[in-house]
């Protein structure tokens, strides 16, 4: 079972596609550009279609999804936090 | 591999300008919210049309105006009609969306509800109406090439299964409809914030990529003018976020992936705009989701592809929308809106092509008649976009 997904392998989050992710359960995460899995633990219970860190970032950080730049990191994030509105922001509006 | 290439065809109907349409609708179109009372009466009265009532359509002026005008008049000249009768307050601007209708050369005719009042105007255009649903029933489909098809894409409710899932179908079948001569068109200006330079990287020439960066650069000051917070209530939406979407510029990269690895952008549209070749078009648009499919179809575009996340329940009027869906519990909870499953992309059940031939199959089969979801369900959100306050 593929718990969550990222797009390539330099995205330091990835989407989670199933529900029912509770702390502490160890996730497959599907890296679509190569078709190949990694695994994570999940920090926290993170709702289907949210985002969990896949790798550490400091706040000030860019967070890459898509391989590309999505926004800010505005708290600190660990391997494995629920990653959203609360740690992330915009850097455009 | 894709199951359609050069020699597939539909069978739609070749209206009097060559354009074809997938359906054959009679519509009682109000010029202005005055005439949306008469409007349905008429379409009570005569089976077979549909009243299109809409708010506006007084003391607008200037672009504003010229839009509500190019909005009618496209939805009225959209292939998808056969035939149309306009009703309005007054007889002058009555007579302006008729004469733009009437240059496709199909059926059309107009009444001014002043001086004769709403019985006289509805006994005139029922009796319109009555002669022109007799006239749309008796044509048949024809065999036609798929480069014949308009398709237009817009998401909406997306989340992060749409970025990951429903939009990259919607990439993959563009870039094989685009390979085949087909006429396409995406739009959301302001959608696109954080992505911007990955679209101005796919238009086709310099001037092209001018043009777009000129309209995406106009919608952020808009923006800018008018913003009291970082829109985070607003775009994202309060259900893109409750879905997991965090930032624009997520929901923009998310958003790009409707227009697949290889589609070019051959050129720029203004709101309502009908394109001039066939290839891939942005249009400046609202990401607001009626309001954008409207302008679709007054452009002229035949068949909507709309992928969604957290489940957003649109139709259209004039064009059907056939909704694409990547998120499981949505499409357990919301089934009867979603017309292509491809939630399997996120579970590795599914490959990427198969999950845009699935869409390409259920066009086929949505433009040669079958009812989509929306459809079925009497979704028909006909949305006028508006640039500022009437006079």
């Amino acid at each position: 079972m593929i718990h969550c997904v990222l797009h390539e392998e330099k995205d330091s989050v990835a989407v989670v596609v199933v529900e029912g992710i509770q702390a502490g359960q160890d996730m497959t995460a599907l890296i679509l550009d190569d078709d190949r899995t990694i695994t994570i633990k999940a920090n926290a219970a993170i709702p289907i279609g949210h985002k969990v860190a896949v790798k550490d970032m400091a706040e000030g950080d860019t967070v890459m999804k898509y391989g590309t730049d999505i926004g800010k990191v505005v708290a600190p994030i660990a391997t494995g936090d629920h990653a959203h509105v609360h740690n992330i922001k915009t850097k455009r509006w | 591999m894709s199951n359609i290439d050069k020699n597939t065809t539909f069978w739609g109907y070749r209206r009097e300008n060559g354009r074809v349409g997938v359906r054959n609708h009679v519509i009682i179109l109000p010029l202005d919210d005055l005439s949306n009372a008469a409007a349905e009466a008429v379409a009570h009265a005569v089976k077979g049309t549909m009243a299109i009532p809409h708010p506006y359509g007084r003391l607008q002026f200037g672009a504003d105006l010229e839009l509500h005008f190019r909005t009618l008049i496209g939805a009225g000249s959209n292939p998808n009609v056969a035939a149309v009768v306009v009703i309005g307050i007054e007889d002058s601007w009555t007579k302006k969306v008729v004469d733009g209708i009437a240059a496709t050369g199909k059926p059309v005719v107009g009444f001014g509800i002043e001086g004769h009042g709403d019985h006289e105007t509805i006994m005139k255009a029922s009796q319109a109406a009555k002669k022109m649903i007799q006239h749309a029933t008796s044509l048949f489909r024809v065999e036609c090439p798929i480069s014949d098809l308009w398709v237009s894409t817009k998401c909406g409710e997306s989340d992060t299964t749409s970025g990951c899932g429903a939009n990259p179908t919607v990439g993959n079948a563009f870039d094989k409809l685009y390979d085949l001569g087909t006429t396409l068109v995406f739009g959301e200006t302001s959608e696109l914030t954080g992505g911007e330079h990955l679209v101005a990287a796919r238009c086709r020439t310099d001037q092209v990529r001018t043009d777009f960066m000129k309209m995406f650069d106009n919608y952020q000051a808009m923006i800018k003018r008018h913003a009291t917070t970082d829109l985070s209530d607003s775009q994202p939406t309060k259900g893109n976020i409750a879905g997991g979407l965090t930032t624009i510029e997520e929901k923009a990269l998310g958003n790009i992936q409707k227009i697949g690895k290889k589609c070019m952008v051959d050129g720029v549209l203004d709101k309502a705009e009908t394109p001039d070749k066939s290839g891939l078009w942005f249009m400046d648009s609202s990401s607001a989701a009626a309001e954008m499919v409207t302008l679709c179809a007054a452009s002229g575009f035949a068949v909507h592809f709309f992928p969604t996340g957290q489940g957003n329940v649109i139709g259209n009027a004039i064009v059907p929308v056939i909704k694409i869906c990547a998120n499981p519990r949505t499409v357990r909870l919301m089934s009867e809106h979603i017309d292509v499953d491809c939630s399997g992309l996120l579970q590795r059940e599914q490959t990427m092509d198969a999950a845009g031939d699935a869409l390409l199959d259920m066009m086929m089969q949505t433009v040669n008649g079958r009812f989509t979801s929306a459809e079925a369900l009497g979704h028909r959100e006909f949305v006028m976009t508006r640039l500022f306050e009437s006079a």
